[in-house]
């Protein structure tokens, strides 16, 4: 499993580079993955995604779906998408330290 | 991690069809290519399914961890199912290789590559399977077309067998009719006696095992979900609807794939599940939805029979569990396959079970008599021929319409007519694709069998290449704006590939139509479809 070093954190991640436990997420993570998804400055909505993305995981042990998340946030799915351009799933998930779905998704 | 781009539509369909001159393919072994082939099998998702050999490995690596004596597990387990099944020793003997099955091929189509041309990929195991266990291929080794097992060759097994999608397309067109399928099922198996699988298999498999179904949605999350789709469609029709979730005592249990209640657009097809039952109600539908058996597809069939057998149960143990009567299945493809083809010798015949009969029309499903399972498809036309439900299908009137045929329930169990009859029931504007692309002849999604994977996205829009093309056909000669499906890896593999070969095209699961269409009790009047996209002559009062 490849290693993450950044700003004397290591991170063991996935070959998407998705962290192997939410556990071990903090906030240097988020740093890290800003640059590697191409966002330039963290705003208080991109916070929000991943505020909403990480409360629903710690009840549910999954992502929300997407409708989901888009109701919550308030945000249409465009939005999300221009927040993270690589989108809900590889992007913000990836930033607020949840696996990947898996099966017919 | 390195990044994978996939190439552009125009750069990937350039595709060079003839094959490399002078050298053989045997002497030619396997290149393991970014973008086509998909991540190794996470050792903790081995372990909760017991399987042998976990370990941490990458396919690009040269040394697969593999154990000391993996050649002869591999021999004794090519041997084992020799002598199991008679259908694997038939087809490892009967091919003349008449090259009938090369072109139909949608990987060969989409790839070129030569070694997926059907006849050829099963040939990569029937090679092994001359050296090893025919006097021809023991004394002529090459010349009668047998090599020696190597690590080379089971590398070229693996990158391969995990290129197939199990569609069966192949064997419509084989003179012998060899599943050629279920070649690649059994090499499959081997691959998994040394702990050789795909992550996307392999996790989704024991997430099944481990809570009930492949996304790993726990009976809590499961519950809110639904919830959600019933908030959701109260937005719409103004109409709150009732369901029962783990009801003991309802006369029938549904399943369906999980992707339905967690993944667009399946999401609007379980709503319309939601919206049927609770039509059905008032008619004497007594059904309920189940957390532990929360999922319809199998990808332990993607491993093997022992696994698929294993996840197969579970719908069965929770039926008795809640003394139903029979099952709906939803809309799932190789669901139905394992289903229609295995379960009754899996865990049948399911004896504490009755025979389906409709509760609203009486209609007997005598094709369940033994498995007493039912899809979803088949009820609701049943419904529909009986006049039982109030459609109003202009409501669907800003779709152009056609159907993909799935691989498993068209080819599977030669359910054909069934999705067309409630498609054209619920909508106004229905349009076939060429006859060679569908019904038997259907062209698979691309990424079917558990490579609906993101890492293998090259293999996929090459392998959905056919598939598509047939979709630009309709879309350029009539319009066709929506595609539909009754299988849940559909739902979740072509609105990938509609947007990189034909984004003018949706998906859309059967279900969402009906339910756009189903006038219920009591509702407003709708002014948008399940997805809030305005209906034909709404959208200016969706402008104000």
């Amino acid at each position: 499993m490849p290693t993450v070093e950044y700003q004397g954190n290591s991170f063991q991640v996935d070959e998407d580079g998705f962290i192997d436990d939410f556990n071990n997420w903090n906030t240097q993570w988020v740093d890290y993955v800003k640059t590697t998804e191409g966002i330039s400055d963290l705003t208080d909505e991109h916070w929000k995604v991943i505020s909403v993305l990480q409360d629903y995981y710690k009840k549910n042990g999954i992502a929300p779906m997407v409708r989901i998340l888009s109701k919550v946030t308030g945000y249409k799915l465009k939005y999300i998408y221009e927040l993270f351009p690589s989108g809900p799933g590889k992007g913000a998930c990836k930033m607020a330290g949840l696996p990947k779905p898996t099966g017919c998704v | 991690m390195a990044k994978v781009t996939t190439p552009k539509p125009k750069e990937l369909s350039n595709i060079e069809h003839s094959p490399p001159l002078m050298k053989g393919w045997m002497n030619t072994p396997a290149e393991i290519r970014p973008g086509i082939y998909c991540y190794a099998s996470k050792p903790k998702n081995l372990e909760v399914l017991g399987m042998p050999y976990p370990k941490e490995w990458n396919p690009e690596d040269d040394d697969w961890k593999l154990p000391e004596n993996w050649k002869e597990i591999i021999e004794k387990g090519f041997k084992d199912r020799l002598d199991r099944f008679r259908s694997f020793k038939l087809f490892m003997d009967i091919c003349v290789r008449c090259g009938a099955c090369a072109d139909k091929c949608h990987f060969f189509i989409g790839s070129g590559d030569p070694k997926n041309m059907p006849v050829l990929r099963a040939e990569l195991i029937r090679s092994v399977y001359r050296k090893k266990f025919t006097k021809g291929g023991k004394i002529f080794g090459k010349f009668a077309g047998a090599r020696e097992l190597t690590e080379d060759v089971l590398k070229e097994w693996w990158y391969y067998l995990y290129q197939c999608t199990e569609c069966r397309r192949c064997s419509v067109f084989c003179p012998y009719g060899i599943d050629t399928a279920e070649v690649t099922i059994i090499g499959r198996e081997l691959t998994n006696l040394l702990g050789l699988n795909i992550d996307w298999i392999a996790a989704p498999a024991a997430n099944c095992f481990r809570t009930g179904n492949h996304l790993g949605i726990q009976p809590h999350a499961y519950k809110d979900m639904l919830d959600f789709f019933v908030d959701e469609i109260e937005d719409v029709t103004g109409v709150r609807v009732d369901y029962s979730l783990n009801r003991k005592g309802a006369e029938i249990l549904f399943v369906t794939p999980s992707g339905d209640v967690f993944a667009d657009p399946g999401t609007y097809t379980a709503m319309g599940y939601l919206m049927l039952f609770h039509y059905l109600q008032s008619q004497g539908l007594d059904i309920t939805w189940s957390t532990y058996a929360s999922e319809g597809g199998n990808f332990g069939y993607f491993t093997s029979h022992e696994t698929a057998k294993r996840l197969n149960a579970k719908m069965y143990a929770e039926a008795k569990r809640l003394g139903v009567k029979y099952i709906i299945g939803g809309e799932c493809g190789h669901m139905w396959r394992v289903l229609n083809q295995y379960m009754d010798t899996f865990n049948g015949p399911a004896d504490f079970l009755e025979e389906p009969v409709s509760p609203i029309t009486g209609t007997k499903f005598e094709n369940a008599k033994s498995t007493k399972m039912i899809h979803l498809v088949e009820f609701t036309a049943d419904l529909i021929k009986h006049n039982k439900l109030k459609l109003d299908p202009s409501r669907n009137d800003h779709l152009k319409v056609t159907l993909h045929d799935s691989c498993n329930t068209a080819r599977g169990m030669g359910f054909l007519e069934e999705p067309r009859y409630v498609i054209n029931s619920v909508c106004n504007n229905f349009y076939e694709m060429p006859p060679n692309t569908i019904r038997e002849q259907t062209f698979c999604c691309g990424s079917g069998a558990g490579l609906n994977a993101g890492e293998d996205m090259e293999l996929r829009m090459r392998g959905g290449l056919p598939r598509a093309n047939a979709v630009r056909h309709v879309n350029e000669k009539y319009g066709v704006n929506m595609l539909a499906c009754i299988c849940a890896i559909d739902r979740a593999a072509l609105p990938t590939l509609m947007d990189y070969w034909v984004p003018e095209v949706q998906v859309t699961g059967v279900h969402e139509m009906v339910a756009n269409a189903l006038v219920l009790e009591g509702e407003k009047e709708r002014t948008t479809d399940l997805r809030g996209n305005p209906l034909a002559g709404m959208e200016e009062e969706e402008d104000v």
